[in-house]
C-alpha cells in the first residue's frame, strides 16, 4: 500500500506540473505535448483504480487520436513557434485566476468535506471489457439508449466536420 | 501519508479542473483554449471513475466512456470550425474573431 501511495503522489505531482505547462507555455505545440503527459498520467490512475477499459481508451482515443488531431491542426495552420500568440492582457488574467481559485475552493470543499460514505466493496471493482460490455448492453440499464444516442452524435459530428471542411464554391 | 482514497483523486481532479479553467480564461489562441477544455473534461472523468470506485458501482466508468465519446465529437467539430475561420479571416486570435459579438 505504501509503494502504491508514493506512486500516486509522484504521478499526481507530474500530472499537475504538466497541466500547468499546458496553460503557462506560449508555444501551442509544447502545450499539446504537455497535455499528452497529463493524459498518460490519468491513464495510469485509471488502471490503478481497476478501470482497465477506461484507461486503455484514454490512451488510445485521447493520447492517440485527439492529440494527434490537435497537433495536425497546429501544424496545418502554422501556429507553432514563429509567432506565438500572447496571453490576454489587462484585467482578465487576475479575474480568471481569482475565479478559478474560488472554483477550486468550492470543488475541494465539496469533494473533501461533503463526501458520501463509501459502500463496502468486497471484491475490487471490475473494469474489464467484459463487465463494461455487460453493463452497456443490458436493457435494464440506461446505458443502451445513451449508446444509441452517441452513435447519432458521432454521425452528426462526421457530417458536420465534412461540411465545415469543404471549400465554398463562390 | 496514508492509503490513497477517493478523496485524493477528487482533490487532484479539482486542481486539474481549476487549471483548465484558468487556461480558458487567459488564453487567446482557440486551439489552446480547446486543450484546456479537454483538460477540464479529463478532470471530470477522473472524478467520475474515482466516485464509481468509491460507491462500488460501474456507472462512473460508463459515464467516463460517454464523456470521451462526446469529447471526440467536440474536437472534430471545433477544430473544423477553427480551420474554417482561419481560411476566411487569416487569423484565429480569439479577440479578432468577433462576428457574433453584439
Amino acid at each position: 500500500m505504501q509503494g502504491n501511495s508514493i506512486g500516486f503522489w509522484i504521478l499526481a505531482a507530474l500530472c499537475v506540473l504538466a497541466a500547468v505547462q499546458v496553460v503557462a507555455n506560449r508555444n501551442p505545440v509544447r502545450s499539446a505535448l504537455a497535455l499528452v503527459g497529463v493524459m498518460c498520467c490519468l491513464s495510469v490512475f485509471y488502471f490503478a483504480q481497476g478501470a482497465e477499459f477506461v484507461g486503455a481508451v484514454q490512451l488510445i482515443v485521447y493520447a492517440g487520436a485527439i492529440m494527434v488531431l490537435f497537433l495536425f491542426v497546429i501544424m496545418l495552420l502554422n501556429l507553432g513557434a514563429p509567432t506565438p500568440m500572447m496571453d490576454r492582457v489587462g484585467l482578465s488574467k487576475p479575474v480568471a485566476l481569482l475565479a478559478s481559485s474560488a472554483l477550486l475552493g468550492c470543488l475541494a470543499f465539496a469533494g473533501a468535506l461533503k463526501m458520501a460514505p463509501g459502500r463496502a466493496v468486497k471484491a475490487p471493482l471490475p473494469g474489464t471489457v467484459q463487465e463494461i460490455g455487460y453493463a452497456l448492453f443490458d436493457p435494464g440499464r440506461p446505458w443502451l439508449f445513451a449508446f444509441e444516442l452517441t452513435s447519432v452524435l458521432l454521425l452528426v459530428g462526421v457530417v458536420g466536420a465534412v461540411v465545415l471542411a469543404q471549400r465554398r464554391s463562390d | 501519508m496514508g492509503p490513497i482514497t477517493a478523496t485524493h483523486y477528487i482533490g487532484l481532479s479539482a486542481i486539474l479542473f481549476a487549471i483548465g479553467a484558468v487556461g480558458v480564461g487567459i488564453k487567446r489562441n482557440p486551439i489552446v483554449i480547446f486543450m484546456c477544455i479537454e483538460l477540464m473534461l479529463n478532470a471530470a472523468n477522473l472524478a467520475l471513475v474515482a466516485m464509481g470506485k468509491h460507491l462500488g458501482s460501474i456507472s462512473g466508468q460508463m459515464m467516463a466512456i460517454f464523456v470521451m465519446a462526446v469529447a471526440a465529437a467536440e474536437v472534430a467539430i471545433g477544430l473544423g470550425i477553427i480551420v474554417s475561420i482561419f481560411r476566411s479571416r487569416e487569423t484565429i486570435d480569439i479577440d479578432e474573431v468577433n462576428l457574433l459579438k453584439l
